[in-house]
């Protein structure tokens, strides 16, 4: 099942890079005083642009299933695992980071918001994670950066290691590049809490409206277990498929996040290698993407059946 | 929730403390150092620091012949020499050759190579690289943009291990400072291929700096090589900082980040004022090697009149361009060379804005409006064009702009699109669907400008995309790269020049001023018509003002 739907995923891909206009060629060589037609000419042989687009599908198909992504069109000719193998673990790392924040900070919130729906901490708590969620990122950093970098000195401006990184001990190397991560993290995660504590909220109102909530009331149950043992357990189960769904979304950085920090991500890769039309990256990135998708459903399938009896009978 | 968002901002109160006071102490040790020295006498040139210059984009490959990017150049420029290169007036002197005959024909260059060069590694550098380097351009398997120069060598030789010559068909203007591109070890890179090489990733050259590490994205760090024949550069280090973004890089360098960075015009003349700024960092300013025009498609029927493109002109004040888009930094194109060049010739027809006169040629043109909605016609037919540019560019955007509101005051209505550059290059720019563009030219130094002005060149991948035909400019191009008198080719410079300000083609825009601002305790800096860097290895700081000082040496 999951081959012939990567072959889907991948065709659909390459054609539509393919349809954009423009080819990697054209950039290197146009507005170039000192470039002839005929060089441009040769590096079209040398990419293999010069053949109809589904012979150079079924070249690239052969190489991927020996799992060569092939090199770069971009002028550094690198093999397209190298330029990905150096940008994944920064972008993992912020991402599953950002990701434990979000989630250690919002199911909290979004279920005492339930439970004490319409108070003033409800209020607040509305107000706050929406203006999360609608400040744009890129000003937020500034408004950061101006304060804590410029006026305060504290924490560094952008990037992930300060100049003299390679001379610090082990523990320092932890230090300096925790500090780096402070207002990159603290700017991916403000914006996202909004839909998770929402989400968390709203299934928690619903579980508590249920009938074996009332139960566990009337046997004289503390509020707290009510609260806390009961009724989490049944809400929180829609939120195992949500993580299982962000495992792909690992691997992608936002591409104006990334360039406001100066984090070389995947975001910027990505985005980059579309401009250029760089199309074994592109392809490179697109079929991890694809790969972990397929991945992430069935881990979100699985947890789901042991997380929930009732679904491992049927 | 209160209690929530106490403790939350004591976490981060925690945690900035600890971060925020480790770095301080760092700072006072470093003070406390800086102290020490303090007696070696002020202002000395002296070896030692490091410069951390700040670039919007990582370099790409720094195998200077297969990138295009100027990121790219900025670090090979460091690391590679050329044979020749131009001096800060703008004139060819020697590199690595220590200097060169020129036969009486023109044909045939000798050069006469250094003998006290080493490469990095340190192999002595002989007249084989050179032949290398040329063989590696003119092979079909170098994906090169640059072989066009070196197509033209008839022949080339080793005619001793010091002395290389090269034989051209015909003589050949540019030939000389063709050879200033970066001369390869042969030795590190014969027989292997070149665009799996190793030295795209971590160069080895003769230059005044070493490679030393390129993380990508992050930096590119080169160390002075301290045999370098021309002597060591004062500046131990050289950090090339990548910051994608323009306002965090502004910070930085606010906040000390970084030294060095080109400011925008808004950033120079309006952010850069306080005193702090002005304590720590010195601007410059001077002429960028680029300019900006308006170019028409000379196979529209609109612009084949040369009356209209006149018009046009007059209409569009070059000066409130200027002011409102480069604040005033820049100064006025009025052809395709910039003031301080040898060739560039003053005595051209100029068109101050006047709107009257664009007016009457127009009615002169046929073109009256008849139905007095504001915009003129001819022959039943509104006088509307669309503006294109690429996407990215918010001086080209802002001068579009500009140019639209003056045209609709004469009756010409303008639409802008803009297009992301891949797009606009394929669909708009090689199938020639378009009807005026704004871009930018860079101004070579070497005045030849055939590839941009003679008829051959209007081929859909070529770059004569307005597709500009004149004899006479055609003939003058070709007399002018093929005479070596400096004289004789300023002469035919000069007409060119007449007959592109009497034709049109183009509208030229304006040339923009280069404003990099550097911290001031880099002494010896020195604007001069080649920009800032030509005598980077002269720059120092005086010891007393070093700050970043390496313990161990």
């Amino acid at each position: 099942m999951m081959f012939p739907l990567l072959i889907g995923i991948t065709l659909i891909s390459f054609i539509v890079i393919h349809l954009a206009p423009g080819e990697p060629t054209d950039l290197q060589t146009q507005f170039n005083p000192k470039a002839s037609s005929l060089a441009k000419q040769r590096l079209r042989e040398i990419y293999g642009l010069d053949k109809p687009l589904h012979v150079q599908y079924l070249m690239w198909l052969k190489r991927i299933v020996l799992l060569d992504f092939g090199r770069s069109f971009s002028p550094d000719n690198r093999k397209v695992l190298d330029k990905i193998k150096e940008r994944i673990p920064i972008t993992i790392t912020i991402n599953i980071l950002s990701l434990f924040i979000i989630f250690c900070i919002s199911i909290p919130i979004g279920v005492l918001s339930a439970r004490f729906q319409y108070s003033f901490f409800d209020k607040v708590i509305t107000l706050f994670v929406f203006a999360g969620f609608a400040i744009p990122t890129f000003w937020l950093a500034l408004l950061l950066m101006i304060f804590f970098g410029v006026n305060m000195g504290w924490l560094p401006i952008s990037g992930l290691h300060s100049m003299n990184y390679q001379e610090l001990s082990l523990l320092e190397k932890f230090f300096d590049m925790a500090k780096h991560l402070i207002m990159p993290l603290f700017v991916a995660t403000f914006g996202d809490l909004a839909s998770l504590s929402r989400y968390a909220r709203s299934n928690m109102l619903e579980v508590i409206r249920q009938d074996y909530i009332t139960t566990a009331r009337s046997k004289g149950l503390s509020e707290t277990k009510v609260i806390g043992k009961h009724a989490l357990r049944n809400a929180l189960l829609p939120v195992v498929t949500i993580l299982g769904f962000s495992i792909p979304g690992l691997i992608g950085g936002s591409v104006i996040f990334e360039t406001i920090f100066a984090i070389p991500g995947m975001g910027q890769l990505f985005y980059m290698s579309v401009m250029a039309r760089d199309y074994p990256v592109i392809m490179g990135i697109l079929v991890i993407g694809a790969v972990l998708t397929m991945i992430g459903n069935l881990v979100a399938d699985i947890s789901y059946a042991v997380a929930d009896p009732r679904i491992r009978l049927g | 929730m209160r209690g929530f968002v106490r403790v939350l901002f004591g976490i981060i109160l925690i945690l900035i403390f600890a971060f925020g006071c480790s770095q301080k102490k760092a700072k006072e040790e470093g003070e406390k150092e800086r102290g020490k020295t303090i007696s070696a006498s002020a202002g000395e040139p002296a070896y030692g620091d490091t410069i951390i210059e700040g670039s919007i984009g990582d370099a790409s490959n720094l195998i200077p012949h297969i990138s295009s990017d100027s990121a790219s150049h900025e670090i090979t420029d460091l690391v590679y020499n050329g044979l020749v290169r131009y001096n800060k007036d703008l004139v060819i002197e020697g590199v690595l050759a220590d200097s060169w005959d020129i036969s009486e024909d023109g044909l045939t260059i000798t050069f006469h190579l250094r003998k006290d060069v080493k490469w990095h590694d340190g192999v002595p550098f002989t007249a084989d690289d050179v032949m290398f380097t040329y063989k590696t351009m003119i092979d079909p398997k170098t994906p090169t943009a640059y072989s066009g120069d070196f197509l033209l060598v008839k022949k080339a030789e080793v005619v001793d291990k010091h002395t290389f010559r090269v034989t051209y068909n015909k003589p050949f203007a540019p030939a000389l400072i063709s050879w200033s591109i970066g001369i390869l070890p042969s030795h590190l890179l014969a027989g292997k291929d070149i665009t799996k090489s190793s030295l795209a990733r971590s160069p080895i050259g003769t230059g005044p700096y070493k490679f030393k590490e390129w993380k990508t994205g992050e930096k590119i760090v080169l160390e002075s090589n301290r045999y370098y024949f021309e002597g060591r550069p004062y500046i131990d280090k050289y950090v090339y900082r990548i910051i994608p973004d323009s306002a965090t890089m502004f910070l930085e360098l606010k906040a000390g980040g970084i030294d060095w960075m080109g400011l925008t015009p808004l950033q120079h003349k309006r952010q850069t004022d306080d005193s702090k700024i002005k304590k720590n960092f010195n601007k410059f300013k001077y002429l960028s090697f680029s300019y900006t025009y308006l170019g028409f498609n000379l196979l529209d029927q609109k612009f084949k009149d040369k009356r209209i493109r006149e018009a046009i002109n007059y209409t569009i004040d070059k000066q409130e361009l200027i002011d409102g888009v480069l604040m005033g930094l820049g100064v006025v194109a009025d052809g395709p060379y910039k003031p301080d060049m040898w060739a560039y010739s003053q005595n051209v027809k100029k068109y101050p804005y006047n709107s009257e006169k664009a007016r009457e040629l127009l009615k002169e043109a046929g073109w009256v409006d008849k139905d007095r909605d504001g915009i003129l016609e001819k022959g039943g037919k509104k006088f509307e064009f669309t503006i294109l540019t690429n996407q990215g560019n918010d001086m080209r955007k802002k001068t579009a702009e500009i140019i639209q509101r003056r045209l609709k005051d004469v009756g010409i209505s303008v639409k802008i699109r803009i297009v992301e550059w891949a797009a606009f290059l394929k669909e708009f720019v090689h199938t020639k669907k378009f009807e005026a563009l704004i871009l930018g030219w860079n101004i070579p130094q070497d005045p030849d400008l055939y590839d941009v002005w003679h008829s051959s060149k209007t081929g859909p991948d070529e770059l004569n995309h307005i597709s500009f035909k004149n004899a006479e400019v055609d003939r003058l191009l070709i007399k002018a790269r093929e005479t070596f008198s400096q004289e004789e080719r300023k002469n035919y410079y000069f007409k060119i020049q007449e007959i592109l300000a009497e034709e049109q083609p183009y509208v030229f825009l304006y040339i923009p001023e280069a404003l990099p601002i550097i911290h001031s305790r880099f002494r010896g800096i020195k604007p001069a018509p080649a920009g800032i860097t030509y005598n980077f290895i002269k720059w120092y700081v005086p010891r007393s003002d070093q700050k970043y000082v390496e313990t161990a040496q």
